[in-house]
């Protein structure tokens, strides 16, 4: 891939919740990679952005590209949706009435035609196949990806508050990540076809790699409620990277954790980028972490971008130090 | 060195299997040992439908003994007007056949009906107060019963008995219908195959995982929307198999009998610990036995009650249920 192309590109994302403005207008370019920091006071909206990018809030302005693909955009019309099911519907109706009429016998045909046309449309509509997203966004609908679709496009994300599957046991957590990898239906499971065996025995190798990779090979059947803090934050970021992410997003992976164990999860995200290629953006409040890793931080304050840089010239920026620390800090007064 | 104690609490529900088993097993004759055991089973069929969808949407879906009673009478309708089936069949494999197709067809249309209730009257609540899917499973009840009414009438019913009824084991002197072997074993074998599917597939993960964390799971690429439908869909279908051991067991059916078999169902995944697939199992069978014990010990007008006395029992002493977890947000 060429090295220049940014892996995420946000133009004007914003999102706000009534009359909240939680994110407003944040342009952002992630070099494929990289590993950038999103730094800000809380409340600045960096979890938010968080949660728009992975596509749990559509945003309420803005378009997020990923690798040049519309990601994430304001959910646009989508009450039209609802006139698509009804024309169809009545169409089926009408033909089947004047099918019917030629037959002499139109009401019964009419409901056949009534029930045919709603209920092709409804699984349609259920299954989402491409003719009828074209379909769609040829009519002016549009959608923002929900969660599953991101992560099948290649976004993967840990959370601030560790949210493990906590009666699970490790290995199973990070199965649970290759999901979006796998190809077995349900038909699959039951009939316990061939395909199905050799995809679970392949999840499982692969997530016994990753646990390796976080170092925690030893504990794969320990269940993840019973694992180290320290551990469970290593935990989310191997279940995340079972999804085989381009871009990993880490809600921030040191919180909590005493300097050895921030080291480690320095050294183990930095190993992650270059061991497997993806490129990070995380949200990170200790300073040591940030400043460690970083190659391009951004700063959020009230929803706003209000620098972009290198570390250092984070560290000597005039708006940084006022929005941490207030204005008279700035000023030196 | 482990301690008997804990180990007790470790097993505590090999114990309780093998205690009330055991107790059974002294105090009733063992033709009714077997009844209790063919009643849990049917019990089981349909609680298992309940405790899943419990676990993962948590709504209690009263509308679950309703999808049952439509199922006996969807494949009373298959077997008489489709396959012309009134009468026992002697033929073993003819009946073997017509044993298997019924029973599919049945759990595909059922699931078939249970992914359409989903998709219609819970999915646009999704996100609605728990009040509002509650009210809604109520209603869907109400409509599944009314349909059936339209359809049927309000009558009685007779299933077609194609399982002869008189075949029987004999192990000594006790004898045992072949029928009960049949019920009993339909069920362990779906009960056995759903908890391999729950632990050991993807699609089961993905259902545990949602159960656990719905939003974790769906930024985890977990199709949430899809797994629920599922979990509706095999909910839906093996209380479909209830239907037909139903229909064959008791020969019998109307449009109400799917608000007390829910009711019970319901109970029985309270008392194993709702949410949980293993305890839906377990209380169903102790429902069969306390059932059947009233019965034999002269109170069989008061079985119903005596049922609920169990639930109220358990819901005042112990919510979580025989194999409930302590977290107080599953009760």
């Amino acid at each position: 891939m060429n090295k220049s192309s940014p892996v995420l590109e946000l133009k004007g994302v914003g999102r706000s919740f009534g009359g909240l403005i939680a994110v407003n207008s944040v342009d952002l370019e992630v070099a494929a990679g990289s590993i950038t920091s999103i730094i800000g006071p809380n409340g600045a909206g960096k979890t938010t952005l968080f949660n728009v990018i992975s596509g749990l809030y559509a945003p309420t302005r803005g378009e997020i590209m990923l690798n040049g693909v519309v990601l994430a955009t304001p959910d646009h019309k989508t009450e039209r949706e609802a006139l698509v099911w009804a024309a169809v519907a009545v169409t089926g109706s009408v033909l089947g009435a004047v099918a019917g009429l030629a037959i002499d016998a139109p009401a019964g045909l009419a409901g056949v035609g009534a029930i045919v046309s709603s209920g092709g449309i409804l699984l349609a509509a259920v299954a989402r196949p491409s003719w009828y997203t074209r379909l769609c966004s040829r009519l002016g609908i549009r959608r923002s990806a929900r969660p599953n679709d991101v992560v099948f496009l290649g976004v993967a994300r840990t959370f601030q508050n560790i949210r493990l599957f906590k009666e699970m046991s490790a290995l199973e957590n990070v199965m649970v990540g290759t999901h979006a990898r796998t190809e077995v239906g349900l038909f699959d499971a039951l009939l316990n076809t061939r395909r199905f065996r050799q995809t679970e025995s392949a999840s499982e190798t692969q997530a016994l790699t990753l646990l390796e990779a976080v170092g925690l090979q030893k504990q794969a059947n320990v269940a993840a409620k019973n694992l180290a803090y320290g551990d469970q934050r290593k935990l989310e970021v191997a279940r995340a990277l079972a999804s085989q992410p381009k871009l990993l997003l880490l809600d921030e992976p040191a919180a909590g954790m005493n300097p050895a164990e921030t080291e480690q999860m320095i050294e183990l995200i930095k190993s992650i980028r270059d061991k497997f290629g993806v490129t990070v953006v995380l949200i990170e409040h200790d300073m040591r972490v940030v400043m460690g890793i970083s190659e391009k931080i951004a700063v959020l304050d009230h929803g706003e971008k209000i620098a972009e840089g290198t570390p250092l010239e984070i560290r000597s920026n005039p708006r940084v130090i006022e929005a941490y620390l207030g204005r008279g800090a700035a000023t030196g007064a | 060195m482990v301690s008997p104690l804990a180990w007790a609490k470790r097993n505590s529900v090999l114990l309780w299997v093998a205690a009330v088993a055991i107790a059974f097993f002294l105090a009733v004759p063992p033709v009714q040992f077997v009844n209790a055991l063919t009643l849990g089973a049917i019990y089981a069929l349909i609680a298992l439908g309940y405790t899943m969808v419990y676990g993962i949407v948590e709504l209690i879906n009263f509308a679950h003994g309703d999808v049952f009673m439509l199922g006996t009478f969807v494949s009373l309708s298959i077997l008489i007007d489709v396959m012309g089936v009134t009468g026992p069949i002697t033929n073993p494999l003819q009946l073997a056949v017509v044993l298997i197709f019924i029973l599919a067809v049945t759990m595909g249309l059922m699931g078939a009906v249970g992914f359409l209730i989903e998709k219609l009257a819970y999915r646009p609540l999704r996100n609605a107060p728990k009040l509002a899917p509650l009210i809604t499973a109520i209603g869907v009840s109400f409509i599944l019963q009314n349909i059936v009414q339209l359809w049927k009438g309000p009558y009685k019913t007779n299933f077609p008995q194609f399982f002869p009824m008189d075949a029987a084991l004999m192990f000594g002197s006790v004898r045992i219908g072949l029928i009960n072997v049949l019920v009993i074993a339909v069920a362990l074998i779906l009960m056995i195959a759903l908890q391999l599917f729950i632990t050991r597939s993807k699609t089961g993960r993905a259902m545990r995982a949602t159960a656990l964390d719905p939003t974790a799971a769906a930024l985890m690429g977990v199709n949430i929307d899809a797994t629920i439908s599922r979990t509706f869909v095999i909910g839906a279908a093996i209380a479909g198999a209830g239907s037909v051991m139903f229909g064959l067991y008791l020969g019998i059916t109307d449009f109400s009998i799917g608000f007390l078999a829910g009711l019970k169902a319901f109970t029985a995944a309270v008392v194993g610990g709702i949410g949980n697939t293993l305890g839906a199992a377990l209380g169903a069978f102790t429902i069969g036995f306390t059932e059947v014990g009233a019965t034999v010990a002269g109170f069989s007008r008061w079985k119903d009650a005596i049922v609920f006395i169990l639930l109220v029992a358990f819901l005042t002493f112990r919510p979580n249920g025989i194999l409930g977890s302590d977290s107080s947000d599953r009760a």
